[in-house]
């Protein structure tokens, strides 16, 4: 889009603002913004998200690939690929870091869910 | 002692960080140096490299006040470590990890050490080793360093839970970066930065936004302020959201004009309506890289008429760019000339808002006014459209028109595109993550409502707590990684070989600066002539300035010199021999001595000799030598009359003006003269100049020279020694 610059028109609702109000309504319009986007973070999620989830739970960049593509593969990444490796582990009562090896060698996916 | 890499290397699977977060500078009011206060300044080091010119001012070396950067990243790490310790003894105390091009784009942590372009592949072994090396330099200088690198492209979330892990100190982490400028799905991009940022919160690392980009990228970067202010907002209060205090959020804000504009009229009233709004948030301030050329001087001026608007508004992380950084991928020197430039004029400035403040009237703050109206109707029309997905759309950024104005120019994302769309998911229901910073929604309460504040519970703890958990990979490439680069560099690590050295070791690039009375082509042509005689390979034109279009030309041109020096080979100038002062005073007291003295030639300088002769400087007069000063421009055969009449043992000649060797020429008729009148053998003749090499001034018939840097305890030291050698000879 090419415009002109119409400063002078459009300040009019903003000419007699003081610099307090100006700059009240500069973080207001900023929060509006920025809150949809918050929320999109709430309620989403993402393979990296869930590669950061597993390399916290002890698993190595090259094992947490393996995991989210396989949950990927299978649409179950919506649960959380720590939760997939945690549901494993809880249910053949077998260590964390196992389970999710035995994701990683695409073993075991049934149980996961 | 050089640093041992090797030593580095070694052990670094179970290496731990020692501390986290981000660390300022402890203000010291009224920091009393040498014969100074100082009102901005902060705690000194234990081990420093002075300025230059301090060994006038008893060598101190005041640390300014804002913690100072300095970005390093050759491509190979090793060499930047290097570089790092050199760094910080020259006052920076926040190292920048440039990452290696392409990294954005790269699905997941990269392991190992391969080689960069540009920068450097930011891995968990390298940032270990540099992490490691940096505990050990900071404990030498005694203060401590801040590391820092990139949470950004589409393994955004892996990095900073990486980082968190390994200590690292700040980061640059801003969503809007990935869209703009790596054309990273919009979506994807800032899903992912809740993720990231939680973990920044967790590490206390101090965050740095992107907005400095649109700076760098617009075709006019004056006229992005409007939109630069809102994307400063995006990022800050986005984060600020997801947990970060503000007080860890920092603005990278650059004066968005250069000269020949008159930028700081531009500049300053864009810094002051900055900080107005954006009250509690962090100055970082970047210093003006849209502009730089090749002149390493215009850049460094830029830079700091840079520093004067952060003295004259605030600052608290001031970043420095390498003056080169318009020719090349930054050399050592040249790190160390930002970070000289920053101590030097943040120290000339110190206290400035104590004798000047900003006017209230006038067009200061009108025009600061404007800005923020400008970019409050630049949120408003993102609103109206819909929002920030829908601004993106519809061109809003990087546009070169002043907000309102429109150019058409601006950068275009569709929120269905760029690298990583349709990878965003919803969670479900039952979405659970047993982990410790972890954004959004998680159903922990499922397992156990217990461990809701605590998920992390529930696994045993993870990494942030049980550090042994993480996982390790020392190398993945058998051809690419440090253990191959530093294998046939070995002499040169240990250091009994030597090669020219500008970015990586034994690279052996040398820098030449020529002149030639022509044109620029020629010039050039001429130069490349200049640097096959000299045997340099892969010779490059880096930098040409017209000094006049017929008259002269100045060049800089790099090559490589690939030569070895053998260290044990080389003849070391020996070191100055100084005897005590009680043994110089006792051969005094025991055999007065008188010595004549004066600057000879048509010359008027007088500093140097009277710092070799007073007794509150130092001088010689201390030891108990009467000393006759003749004053300025003394022909050289009253110094000698002078001599004779005073029956003196010595003769100090100061021989400043050195054009076309007149210092020489005169050192030459003083022995001469001395001669004819039969005193030659009987008396001392010493020569002494800023320009004056001793060996060469014993060859034009002085008993010794002495340069730059001579104290009056060398002068006397030598005539007591060179008075009893001739006692033992006559």
């Amino acid at each position: 889009m090419k415009r002109n610059d119409d400063f002078e028109l459009r300040r009019a609702h903003l000419k007699d603002l003081t610099d307090e109000q100006l700059q009240e309504r500069f973080w207001q319009l900023t929060g509006q913004v920025v809150d949809p986007l918050l929320k999109l973070g709430y309620e989403n999620t993402t393979p990296a998200i869930e590669r950061s989830v597993l390399l916290r739970m002890g698993f190595s960049s090259l094992e947490v690939k393996e995991i989210v593509e396989g949950a990927l593969k299978r649409g179950l990444l919506g649960h959380g690929a720590g939760n997939l490796v945690y549901k494993l582990s809880k249910k053949k009562n077998i260590p964390i870091r196992e389970a999710g090896l035995l994701l990683a060698e695409g073993k075991d996916w049934e149980a996961a869910v | 002692m050089r640093l041992n890499i090797e030593k580095i290397l070694e052990n670094l699977e179970n290496y731990r960080p020692r501390r986290r977060g981000w660390t300022w500078r402890k203000h010291v009011p009224d920091l009393k140096m040498g014969a100074f206060t100082y009102r901005e300044a902060s705690e000194p080091l234990k081990e420093s490299v002075p300025l230059i010119t301090a060994h006038h001012f008893d060598n101190i070396d005041p640390q300014p006040l804002p913690v100072i950067t300095t970005e390093i990243a050759s491509g190979r790490f090793e060499d930047d470590i290097r570089r790092m310790r050199m760094a910080a003894h020259h006052g920076a105390d926040h190292i920048m990890v440039i990452r290696t091009a392409g990294q954005s784009h790269f699905d997941g942590l990269i392991e190992g050490t391969p080689q960069g372009v540009g920068g450097v592949p930011i891995t968990r072994k390298q940032v270990r080793a540099q992490r490691k090396a940096l505990d050990f330099i900071e404990d030498e200088v005694g203060r401590p360093i801040n590391y820092h690198s990139y949470v950004s492209g589409v393994a955004g979330p892996d990095i900073a839970v990486m980082f968190a892990e390994e200590g690292v100190n700040g980061v640059h982490q801003d969503p809007q970066y990935n869209v703009i400028y790596r054309n990273i799905n919009m979506v994807r991009s800032f899903v992912d930065a809740c993720e990231s940022k939680k973990l920044i919160q967790w590490a206390g690392q101090a965050q740095i936004d992107g907005a400095h980009n649109a700076n760098a990228t617009a075709r006019d970067a004056w006229k992005v302020m409007p939109e630069l202010m809102v994307q400063h907002a995006i990022n800050a209060l986005f984060s600020h959201k997801v947990g970060i205090p503000k007080e860890n959020i920092c603005l990278s804000t650059v004066p968005p004009s250069s000269t020949p504009a008159p930028s700081i009229f531009m500049d300053l009233p864009y810094a002051v309506a900055l900080r107005q709004l954006f009250k509690g948030y962090r100055m970082r301030a970047q210093m003006h890289t849209k502009y730089i050329e090749s002149s390493t001087r215009e850049a460094t001026v830029t830079h700091v008429l840079n520093m004067l608007v952060s003295k004259l508004t605030s600052v608290d992380i001031q970043s420095t760019i390498t003056p080169d950084e318009g020719r090349n991928v930054p050399w050592h020197m040249y790190n160390i000339e930002a970070c000289d430039t920053a101590k030097q004029a943040l120290l000339a400035m110190d206290g400035l808002q104590e004798l000047v403040e900003l006017k209230k009237d006038g067009p200061l703050l009108k025009m600061a006014r404007e800005l923020q109206e400008r970019a409050v109707l630049f949120l408003e029309e993102m609103v109206e459209l819909g929002g920030y997905f829908s601004a993106v759309e519809a061109g809003f950024f990087v546009d070169s028109g002043s907000y309102p104005e429109r150019n058409g120019d601006g950068i275009f994302r569709e929120i269905d595109g760029g690298i990583g769309a349709g990878t965003v998911i919803p969670r479900e229901k039952d979405y659970f993550a047993p982990v410790t910073a972890h954004y959004g929604y998680n159903n922990v309460a499922q397992y156990d409502p217990g461990a809701v504040d605590n998920p992390s519970s529930l696994i045993g703890g993870c990494t942030l707590e049980n550090p042994e958990k993480i996982i390790y990979i020392d190398e993945l490439d058998d051809t690419d990684n440090v253990y191959e680069r530093m294998k046939d560099l070995g002499d040169y690590h240990a250091g009994t070989k030597l090669r020219p050295e500008m970015e990586w070791m034994a690279d052996g690039t040398v820098l030449i600066n020529m002149c030639f009375p022509t044109d620029v082509r020629r010039a050039e042509a001429a130069a490349l002539e200049c640097a096959k005689a000299m045997n340099l390979s892969e010779a490059a034109i880096i930098s040409r300035e017209i000094l006049h279009n017929a008259e002269g030309t100045r060049i800089e041109l790099k090559g490589k010199l690939n030569i070895d020096i053998d260290t044990a080979s080389l003849v070391l100038a020996p070191e100055p021999d100084i005897l005590s002062d009680d043994e110089i005073r006792a051969d005094i007291e025991a055999n007065p001595m008188t010595i004549v003295c004066g600057t000879v030639g048509e010359d008027e300088h007088s500093v140097g000799l009277r710092e070799i002769i007073d007794i509150k400087h130092g001088g010689i007069e201390k030891y108990g030598i009467k000393v006759h000063y003749l004053g300025t421009s003394v022909p050289v055969e009253k110094l000698l009359g002078a001599a004779v009449e005073l029956n003196a043992q010595a003769v100090l000649a100061s021989v400043i003006i050195s054009h076309d060797d007149i210092h020489y020429k005169n050192i030459a008729s003083i022995d001469r003269l001395a001669r004819e009148m039969g005193i030659r053998e009987n008396i001392i003749f010493v020569a002494g100049g800023t320009q004056v090499a001793s060996e060469t001034a014993v060859t034009h018939g002085a008993d010794a020279g002495f340069g730059r840097g001579t104290k009056g305890a060398h002068v006397a030291t030598f005539l007591v020694k060179r008075r009893r050698e001739m006692s033992t000879t006559s």
